[in-house]
């Protein structure tokens, strides 16, 4: 097969697969939601209102494109694909199985970063091209956030890849055969979930589009179309990172019943506890208030930093003694 | 930078944002994310209660006055009926007096809880908090519903007395409303008193007694800065001298001591209904009161103490069948006054919760 037609073909089976992921995401957000609440959630269309998110789609297609007068239009056009492309990009590197993937990069945990450092480049001129005080404000709060996320979470990584000595999520994940990291590293799983929440702006670190504040922060000049490609983005680097900690932490494939091994196809592990990890993303928003933005980035650069790097030095000393 | 200028920029919160509890506009000044200045814009839920009972007799101004603090409207009623009793020297039937008190409660208990639960949400939670306490007011709307065949606006106070006496079972449903009120009340602490909820509330909108007295604040937000003061007790209206309940204040005036004096006081409403409910004697429920009513040349100053603090009635008469002026004094409005002080410095999102904290209900600040 000619390279192009394998991007072709990849591409024809991946990306509606995980638009489909995306869209099964945002459903079962609204149910666990509504769950927690007390509420019902979607329930009219299909069974358990599965196709909720169908009409959805349909109705922010059928919407009016509002692009504000006093807007940058250049960028405010631009800003939603900033988001949506590199979210879906971060996808070629995640391996599903030992041989499902787009691509085996060496360097799969640097791709991965690299791609959604780009992400908040893409909220900031979302920010600032809508012509508008409150996505400004949230602009500005996702650049002081992402930027000092960024670095505790790659120190997080760290602890992972240190353990098996590659930067390649399969062989990150082929290391954690008989040991999941979760075990062999608690804090930096701990750190790591709770810097991906803020990379991801989600709640409690949902700053950027808090609400209760800045009623939907940088997006809130967004309709129809453009606004569901941000939601798409959203939601699907939500899913990179819940399968990233998988990766990572939870032995990916890897069943946790060793008596079960082989007799389940290891995708099926790796979707269900992706989905774990979405669930309990999800019951947090369910149930946390929002820090405010000067507590988050002290949080960041006084407790998670100084921490991450006493794991670090610890894991490192560990090593060293054993390896030598 | 060296030279570089910088400048604030104003922002228009509201009226219409998800967070300002209806429809109040706040110009707000802000350097970065901290708010410089912040003024509340009123007058966009206006309607005129008090020009309005002007012209009608004195009766039909109840249903007004009931829309102003639309979470409890049955303390609106009790204050301006005992206005007119003061008036007019009505006695209030025995009977009549524990069911106000019994129905003032529940209305304290759903005010405090819905209070609660937004300003969890205004913190930036999702709404299940919120949700929490709107499930348990429903079922207050329930009773209020069954007693007075209305459920947001009971209408069900009259001069001397109450309008319908208490349906069959009606007091062993409020018994088991309170039960399961008392249950959901742990179950929602638990769900709220969570370390985020520590770090946003504690040392935020700092008030000291003087402060507070100086804004006029009242209610939950004077007691939370440690004065003792309550008019149930201090100057007991209606019938409350003879229950048996604390006054609950806190030391630290700040958002955490405010939610605690709040939750603390459904604790002490759950007891005062209990005490209601085992006493309440049997009788008329409403004292003959002459039609039209004409209450002698004068006028009165009446307050109880509302979920938010003094709700006060000033009313004129000039001896004919309609009030002569009806003003209110009522506690959103006085305790939003000191928004402006208080948020000077903090962040936008504290700006939020401090004006979520005092607990203002729109239809109560403009009338």
């Amino acid at each position: 097969m000619s390279p192009l037609v394998r991007l072709l073909v990849s591409l024809a089976i991946s990306f509606p697969l995980l638009l489909l992921n995306v869209v099964f995401i945002i459903w079962f957000e609204r149910k666990t939601l509504a769950d927690i609440y007390g509420g019902i959630g979607p329930k009219h269309h299909g069974p358990f209102g599965l196709f909720q998110l169908a009409f959805d789609g349909m109705k922010l297609i059928a919407k009016e494109d509002v692009i504000p007068a006093k807007a940058d239009k250049m960028l405010f056009i631009i800003a939603p694909f900033l988001v949506f492309v590199p979210a879906f990009m971060t996808f070629a590197a995640i391996p599903v199985y030992n041989n499902i993937y787009a691509r085996n990069f060496d360097i799969g945990i640097f791709y991965i970063f690299g791609a959604t450092t780009l992400i908040p480049v893409g909220i900031i001129l979302a920010g600032w091209a809508s012509f508008n005080k409150y996505s400004l404000l949230g602009g500005l709060r996702s650049a002081a956030q992402q930027i000092s996320y960024e670095v505790p979470l790659l120190m997080a990584t760290l602890g992972a890849v240190m353990l098996s000595g590659s930067l390649s999520l399969v062989e990150i994940v082929k290391a954690q055969s008989k040991v999941w990291f979760i075990v062999l590293q608690p804090f930096a799983f701990i750190f790591f979930f709770i810097v991906m929440l803020a990379e991801l702006n989600r709640a409690p670190f949902d700053m950027p589009q808090a609400e209760s504040e800045l009623v939907a922060g940088y997006n809130v000049e967004y309709t129809g179309m453009r606004f569901a490609f941000f939601m798409f983005g959203e939601y699907a680097m939500l899913l990179v990172m819940s399968a990233l900690v998988t990766i990572l932490f939870l032995g990916g494939w890897n069943s946790p019943i060793p008596a079960l091994n082989g007799l389940v196809p290891g995708i099926t592990w790796f979707v269900l506890k992706t989905y774990l990890i979405v669930f309990i993303i999800i019951w947090i928003r369910g149930t946390f208030p929002r820090l405010r933005v000067d507590q988050l980035m002290h949080f960041s650069w006084k407790v998670l930093l100084p921490l991450n790097l006493a794991n670090l030095l610890i894991t490192s000393a560990i090593l060293t003694v054993v390896y030598l | 930078m060296p030279g570089a200028k910088t400048d604030t920029i104003k922002l228009n919160i509201g009226p219409q944002h998800p967070s300002t509890h209806g429809v109040l506009y706040i110009k707000a000044e802000l350097d970065g994310e901290i708010v410089k200045n912040a003024e509340p814009q009123l007058g966009y839920l206006h309607r005129a209660i008090e020009k309005l009972s002007e012209n009608r007799y004195y009766h039909q101004a109840l249903p007004a006055v009931d829309r102003c603090d639309y979470l409890c409207p049955n303390l609106n009623e009790l204050v301006y009926c005992m206005a007119v009793e003061k008036l007019a020297g009505i006695k209030v039937a025995e009977r009549a007096e524990y069911i106000r008190v019994i129905m003032a409660e529940l209305h304290r208990i759903t005010g405090h809880m819905v209070w609660a639960g937004s300003l969890v949400n205004d913190l930036g939670a999702m709404f299940t908090p919120l949700l929490y306490s709107v499930r348990d007011r429903e079922k207050l709307l329930d009773l209020v519903e069954k007693i007075s065949g209305s459920r947001m606006f009971p209408n069900y106070n009259r001069f001397g007395g109450v309008k319908l006496d208490i349906p069959e079972g009606w007091l062993q449903d409020v018994l088991n409303y309170i039960d399961i009120q008392e249950k959901n009340l742990v179950d929602f602490r638990n769900l709220v008193e969570s370390e985020i909820f520590d770090v946003r509330t504690k040392g935020v909108a700092k008030l000291t007694t003087k402060q507070a007295i100086n804004f006029g604040l009242t209610g939950p937000l004077l007691r939370a800065t440690g004065f003792d003061w309550d008019l149930r007790r201090d100057e007991p209206y209606s019938i409350y001298d003879r229950f048996d309940f604390n006054v609950i204040t806190e030391k630290d005036g700040d958002l955490r001591a405010i939610y605690n004096v709040r939750i603390a006081e459904v604790t002490e409403s759950f007891k005062i209904i209990r005490q209601a409910v085992k006493d309440i004697p049997a009788g008329p429920i409403c004292n003959k009161v002459p039609s039209p009513l004409r209450p002698d040349k004068g006028d009165c100053y009446v307050r109880i103490e509302s979920s938010k603090g003094e709700l006060g009635v000033y009313l004129v008469s000039d001896g004919s069948d309609k009030p002569y002026r009806l003003k209110l004094r009522t506690p959103s409005f006085c305790n939003l006054r000191a928004v402006q002080e208080l948020v000077k410095d903090y962040k936008l999102a504290d700006l939020i919760a401090i004006v979520g904290s005092i607990d203002i209900v729109l239809g109560d600040v403009d009338r």
